[in-house]
């Protein structure tokens, strides 16, 4: 049964993007069937992040509104032949996305991919909800930054009203994954510590990035970091992530960079 | 450990400060969204009841809000002038 995704945040920058690629790399690496949707209408970025930007021919509303057809929008990985791309168009009307339209693509989708991962635009606007409306779980990308976390708790409150499973009666299950982690500055009580946002938000933790250049490095020369980069910290961190998406009771760790004596010393254990 | 680290020279730690920040503004917002702003809905009910007995200009009605963790501040300021006209709902009666 294919399980349909969305990677929200609420407040832009955060890593959805990004975390979008990782997760849907890592899902394929595991011989999954995978789909990411860029619901970014005017403002895509998945296809740059995925590397296939030079291969957009149709896209999402192009689908919708029946110029294209789902295989002809659809782009293959170059690296990994069972992970997908379906991008967002960057004509600028946004209402060209229909609720009825993107209830039909993800319909169509969910009878070929095992894992249809919707990349969220930033806000709480159409695209947004959109992204959000037929999603069976959502991961919620958070910062250790104050804004982010006001805006994460809006868009958990969103996920429990506005999405089809909700006005169902039916719950969206919900996964929050903390991107741009640094444990050491955690430490020092310089920011916001995985037990502060757990304690604000009341949302199970998926999964714990940190910081890491590597995150640059990947987007830099668009290969998902989990493909990039696969035994860095961020990558490890987006593997267990979804092992944990696929059932399995993986130890929750923030993964720390493999290089001396000194990293490893500091190696930390979330609590 | 972290008021050691304070003692040389390290800065008070923030993170407890955006915690709290955050507990606060967060358990007013939880449930308010989709209801009307509440300081809007205020400052027409006071404005409404003020003005069945006095002319009040409503650009001189200001309401403000202070959210505190355990009790919350409601300030209502209305500007008199002096010789003021009682309402004429009021003279009416």
């Amino acid at each position: 049964m294919a399980k349909v995704l969305v990677v929200t945040s609420g407040k832009g920058g955060v890593g959805k993007t990004t975390s979008t690629a990782a997760l849907g790399a890592a899902l394929a690496q595991m011989g999954q069937n995978v789909v990411v949707i860029d619901f970014d209408v005017g403002l895509r970025n998945l296809d740059l992040v995925m590397g296939a930007e030079r291969r957009v021919v149709f896209d999402l509303i192009n689908v919708v509104q029946g110029v294209a057809k789902l295989p002809q929008a659809l782009i293959r990985d170059k690296r990994l032949e069972n992970l997908w791309l379906l991008p967002a168009s960057q004509t600028r009307d946004k209402d060209a996305l229909t609720e009825e339209g993107v209830k039909r693509v993800i319909a169509d989708l969910k009878t070929k991919f095992d894992w249809i991962l919707c990349d969220s635009p930033a806000g709480i606007e159409r695209g947004a909800t959109l992204a959000m409306r037929y999603a069976d779980e959502a991961i919620i990308v958070t910062n250790p930054e104050v804004s982010s976390v006001r805006d994460s708790d809006r868009i958990i409150g969103m996920l429990d009203s506005k999405t089809a499973r909700a006005e169902r009666g039916e719950r969206v299950e919900k996964h929050l994954l903390v991107t741009r982690y640094d444990s050491a500055r955690a430490a020092r009580g310089e920011m916001l510590s995985i037990d502060d946002i757990l304690e604000i938000l009341a949302t199970p933790l998926l999964g714990i990035v940190p910081e890491s250049q590597d995150v640059l490095r990947a987007s830099n020369v668009g290969c998902p970091v989990t493909l990039n980069a696969a035994s860095s910290a961020p990558a490890r961190a987006y593997t267990d992530a979804v092992r944990r998406l696929m059932g399995e009771a993986v130890e929750m760790t923030v993964p720390v960079e493999r290089k001396g004596l000194m990293d490893r010393l500091l190696r930390r254990r979330a609590a | 450990m972290m008021n050691v680290m304070r003692l040389f020279g390290g800065r008070a730690a923030s993170a407890p400060v955006a915690r709290e920040r955050l507990q606060i503004l967060l358990s007013h917002e939880r449930g308010r969204t989709g209801t009307p702003d509440l300081l809007e809905m205020l400052r027409s009910e006071i404005l409404g009841v003020v003005s069945k007995h006095i002319d009040v200009d409503p650009d001189k009605v200001v309401v403000k809000m202070d959210r505190g963790k355990f009790v919350s501040m409601l300030e209502v300021d209305i500007e008199v002038p002096n010789g003021v006209q009682r309402s004429k709902m009021v003279a009416a009666t």
